[in-house]
This record gives C-alpha cells, structure tokens and sequence, in this order.
C-alpha cells in the first residue's frame, strides 16, 4: 500500500514535472514591425516616389493638418532659411497661388499673438506630411469624422 | 627697270627666307602656348578641380550631393562649373580672372572654416544672384529651354508659375535660388531677428 502510494506520487512528479516546466519557459511568440533585424542594425527603407502635385486633398478630421498635396524633395528647412514659408507666408501666398498658412500658427506657446508664424511652428513637416501610396503597416479601422463625409 | 623689278623680289625673298622661320616658330609656338592654356582652362572646368580645395569640398558640395543636379533619375548632370562658368570663350576668361581673386581669398584663408565661410555665404551668394540675374540666368538656360518646357508634363504650381513669371520676363535665379545649395541666412520675420541679414534683395522671390 505504502510502495504504492510513493509509486504513484512519484509518477505525478515526474510526469508533471516536463509538463509545468514547458508551460514556464515556453517562448513568447512576438514580433515588432521591425521583424527580426538587431538593434544595431536598421532596416532599408523601401523606395518611395513623390507623386505628382494635385489639388490641395480633402482632410477627414476638421483638426488634421492638411496633408501636402506637392513635392517636397529639396525644400530644405533650416535655421538659415524655411522654403516652406518662401510660398506659404501671408507675404507670398498670394502670388505663389498657395494656401496662406493658417491663423492657428501664430500664437506662441503663451497664447499672444504674433505677427508671422510662431517658432513652435517652424519645422511644419513635423505635422504636414506629402503622400506616397505606401502599404499600411498595420490594418486599422479609422473613419471620416461624420461631419466630413458628403450628406 | 630690273632693279625696279628686283626690289619687291628682294622683299619678298627676305620674308621667304629668314622670316618664314621666325614666322613658323611663332606659329607653334602659339600653337603651345595657346594649347597649353585653354589645357588650363579646361583642367580648371572640371568638378575635381572646383572641390579640389576643402572650402569647396565641406561646404557647398556635400550640400549640393542632396540636389537633382547631382543626382537624378536620367543620370544627366549639371557640375559646377555648368552653373558657375560661361560656355562662351570672352565671359568664361573675364570669370577666370575674377577666379584668381578668389585663388588670393584661399591664401589669405578668408573662408577656410565652416564658420568663416558661413559668415561670408551671404555676400558670396549674392555675386552669383546679381551675375545670373544680369544674365538673364544663362548657365540655366543652356540646358534649360523655357520654349521647349511642355506645361502638361509638368507639375500644377510649375506650369502656372513658369507661364507668368515668363510672361512677366521673370529669369530662373528670381524664383529658383538655392537650387543646389543651401541657402545663407534670410530675414523672414519669425522668431528671433537674424541681425543683419535682412537685404530685401536676397528674399527669394516667388
Ligand atoms: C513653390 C511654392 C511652394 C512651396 C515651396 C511649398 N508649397 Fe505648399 N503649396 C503650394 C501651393 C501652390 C499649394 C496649393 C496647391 C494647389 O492648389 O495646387 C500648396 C498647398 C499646400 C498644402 C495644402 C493646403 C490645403 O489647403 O490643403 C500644405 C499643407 C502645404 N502646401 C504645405 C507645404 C509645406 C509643409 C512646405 C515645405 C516643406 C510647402 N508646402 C512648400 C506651394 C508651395
Ligand atoms: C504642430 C503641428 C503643425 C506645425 C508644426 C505646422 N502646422 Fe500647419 N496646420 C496644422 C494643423 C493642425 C492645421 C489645421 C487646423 C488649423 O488650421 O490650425 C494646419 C493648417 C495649415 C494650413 C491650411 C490653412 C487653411 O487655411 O486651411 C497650411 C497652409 C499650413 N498649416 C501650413 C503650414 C506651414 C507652412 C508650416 C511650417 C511653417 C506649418 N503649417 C506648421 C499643424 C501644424
Ligand atoms: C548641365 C545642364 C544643367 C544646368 C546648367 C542646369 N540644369 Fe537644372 N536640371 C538639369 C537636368 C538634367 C535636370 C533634370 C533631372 C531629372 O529630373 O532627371 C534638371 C532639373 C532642374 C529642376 C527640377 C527640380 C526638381 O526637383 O524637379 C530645376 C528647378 C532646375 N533644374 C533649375 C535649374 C536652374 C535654376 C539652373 C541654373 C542655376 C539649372 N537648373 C542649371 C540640367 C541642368
Ligand atoms: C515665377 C517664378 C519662376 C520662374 C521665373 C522660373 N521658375 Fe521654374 N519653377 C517655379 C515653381 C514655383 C516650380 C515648382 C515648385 C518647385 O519645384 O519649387 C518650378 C519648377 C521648375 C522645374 C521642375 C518642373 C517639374 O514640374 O518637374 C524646372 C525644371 C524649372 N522650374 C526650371 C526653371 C528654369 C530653367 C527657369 C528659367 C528659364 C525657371 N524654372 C524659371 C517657379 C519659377
Ligand atoms: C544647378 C546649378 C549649380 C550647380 C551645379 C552648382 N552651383 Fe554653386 N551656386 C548656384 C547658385 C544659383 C548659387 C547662388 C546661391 C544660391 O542660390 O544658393 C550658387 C552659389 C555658390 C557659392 C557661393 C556661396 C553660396 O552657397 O551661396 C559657391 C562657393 C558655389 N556655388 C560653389 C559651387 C561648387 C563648388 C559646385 C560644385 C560642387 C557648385 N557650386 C555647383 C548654382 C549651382
């Protein structure tokens, strides 16, 4: 009786032992969207073309930074000198048939006004952004506000 | 009356003779001398000997490595001395000439740290402005010809702004400055005022 009850306790131990052990250190299966690449390294980044200028795109929230509707290789926006504004300032916008940058941008991070862009505007590419058709890296499920879709 | 006749042979014997030597030896030597310098002239037109100085090299050329001119989809590429020496003979030597003031600037080490040829980037921009503008931008218009440009190729703000600016005998340089560099400091009102580098001229305009 007793040599069998050690009998059977030791079978449970033993056969539960690999089981409860496998459970523990089974590996993680995950994978961030820079794959298996070490973090030494970094992944090439795919081809992406400018596409061809078109009329300014149509915005699915009333607060999106309107998306850049040109190209915008070689604009260059330095400490010396901000090609974006060279078309956008209220000075130019006129003749360059552009967009004048919006009133929002004027107002410096204490709420005054001012009488060009605030610096905390300067980098704009920081929030407007030109297309490619590049695939999105994860699906998602993002609507147009309702008040932007046609009635 | 022979001697009358004698008189002209004797000239023209003595240019035969004697003279045709000095003469041949003239001629060649043109030949040397004038080989010799348009060899220099065209051995100081090449990108190698325009970067062949660090000024150049760490400043305006890593910065124009990023432009279309450098490198593009067809591989067609303009260098420097495209934008910045005349294909004609007379302007390409008067702009030689100016070049040796700038052969005296390396000496003197007017512009040989980034921050002192900073300091000077505004002045020097302006000569190539006013020389293009003066110009009506040749060095653009050898390859580029607004007669051929088709408007339906090209982009919306390119054709509406060309057709215009042409129209209002705009050239190139008024709209397209700092096409192959960066450009130096520019007064554009925002922020802190970039002290005294205001010059209304040097604002591209649009
Ligand atoms: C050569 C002039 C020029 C330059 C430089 C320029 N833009 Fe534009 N931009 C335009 C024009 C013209 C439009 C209007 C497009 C149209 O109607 O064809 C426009 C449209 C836009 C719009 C869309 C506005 C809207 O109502 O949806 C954004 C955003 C924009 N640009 C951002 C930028 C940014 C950021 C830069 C600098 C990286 C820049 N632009 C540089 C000329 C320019
Ligand atoms: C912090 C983010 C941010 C930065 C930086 C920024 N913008 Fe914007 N921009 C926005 C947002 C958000 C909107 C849309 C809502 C609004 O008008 O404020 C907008 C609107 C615009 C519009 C459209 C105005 C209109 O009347 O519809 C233009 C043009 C524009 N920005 C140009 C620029 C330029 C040029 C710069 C750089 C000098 C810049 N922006 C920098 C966020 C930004
Ligand atoms: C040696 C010939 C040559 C000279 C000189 C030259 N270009 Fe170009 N340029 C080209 C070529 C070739 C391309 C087009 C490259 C391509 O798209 O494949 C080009 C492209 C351009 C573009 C298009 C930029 C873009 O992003 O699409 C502009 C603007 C331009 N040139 C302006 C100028 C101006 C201004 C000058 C004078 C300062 C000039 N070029 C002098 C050959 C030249
Ligand atoms: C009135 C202003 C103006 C003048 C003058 C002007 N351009 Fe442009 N050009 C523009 C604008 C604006 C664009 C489009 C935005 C950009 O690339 O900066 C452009 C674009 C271009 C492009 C690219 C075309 C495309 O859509 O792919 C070339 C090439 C070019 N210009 C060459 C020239 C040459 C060469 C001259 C002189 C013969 C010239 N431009 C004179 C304003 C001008
Ligand atoms: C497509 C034409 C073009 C090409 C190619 C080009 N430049 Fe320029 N360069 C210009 C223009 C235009 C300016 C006037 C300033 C400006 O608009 O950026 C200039 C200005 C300069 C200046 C004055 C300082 C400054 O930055 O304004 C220097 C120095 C210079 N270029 C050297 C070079 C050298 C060296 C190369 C070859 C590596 C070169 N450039 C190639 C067009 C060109």
């Amino acid at each position: 009786m007793k040599t069998t009850l050690t009998l059977l306790l030791a079978c449970l131990f033993l056969g539960s032992a690999p089981l409860r052990a496998a459970e523990e250190f089974r590996p993680i299966k995950l994978q961030s969207l820079r794959g298996d690449t070490p973090v030494d390294k970094t992944n090439e980044a795919e081809m992406f073309k400018q596409e061809k200028d078109r009329a300014p795109l149509p915005r699915d929230f009333v607060q999106q930074p309107p998306l850049i509707p040109h190209s915008i290789r070689g604009y260059n926006i330095t400490a010396n000198f901000n090609k974006c504004m060279d078309c956008h300032a209220w000075s130019k916008a006129r003749q360059a048939n552009a967009t004048k940058v919006s009133l929002t941008h004027f107002k410096d991070r204490d709420g005054k006004e001012l009488a060009n862009i605030s610096p905390r505007r300067y980098f704009c590419t920081q929030c407007h952004v030109p297309q490619t058709d590049a695939k999105p890296l994860v699906g998602n499920t993002f609507e147009k506000a309702e008040t932007l879709k046609p009635q | 009356m022979s001697e009358q006749k004698d008189q002209p042979r004797s000239l023209w014997k003595r240019i035969a003779g004697g003279g045709s030597v000095a003469l041949a030896i003239a001629f060649v030597a043109g030949i040397v001398v004038w080989g010799g310098f348009n060899t220099a002239m065209e051995l100081s037109n090449r990108e190698e000997f325009c970067i062949g100085c660090h000024e150049m090299k760490e400043n305006v050329f890593v910065e124009y490595r990023n432009t279309i001119h450098y490198q593009n989809r067809t591989g067609v590429r303009a260098t420097c001395p495209d934008c910045h020496v005349p294909k004609e003979w007379g302007p390409k030597l008067i702009r030689k000439i100016q070049a040796s003031n700038e052969l005296l600037h390396k000496a003197l080490g007017s512009i040989d740290t980034p921050e002192k040829f900073n300091a000077k980037r505004l002045e020097l921009a302006q000569h190539e402005w006013a020389r293009m503008k003066k110009t009506d931008s040749h060095e653009c218009r050898n390859c580029h010809n607004y007669d051929y440009m088709d408007y339906g190729e090209q982009g919306r703000r390119s054709s509406a702004m060309h057709q215009k600016g042409f129209g209002e005998g705009k050239t190139c340089i008024d709209c397209h400055k700092g096409i192959a560099h960066s450009l130096p400091p520019i007064e554009q009102d925002i922020g802190a005022s970039k002290a005294g580098t205001a010059a209304e001229q040097a604002k591209p305009a649009s």
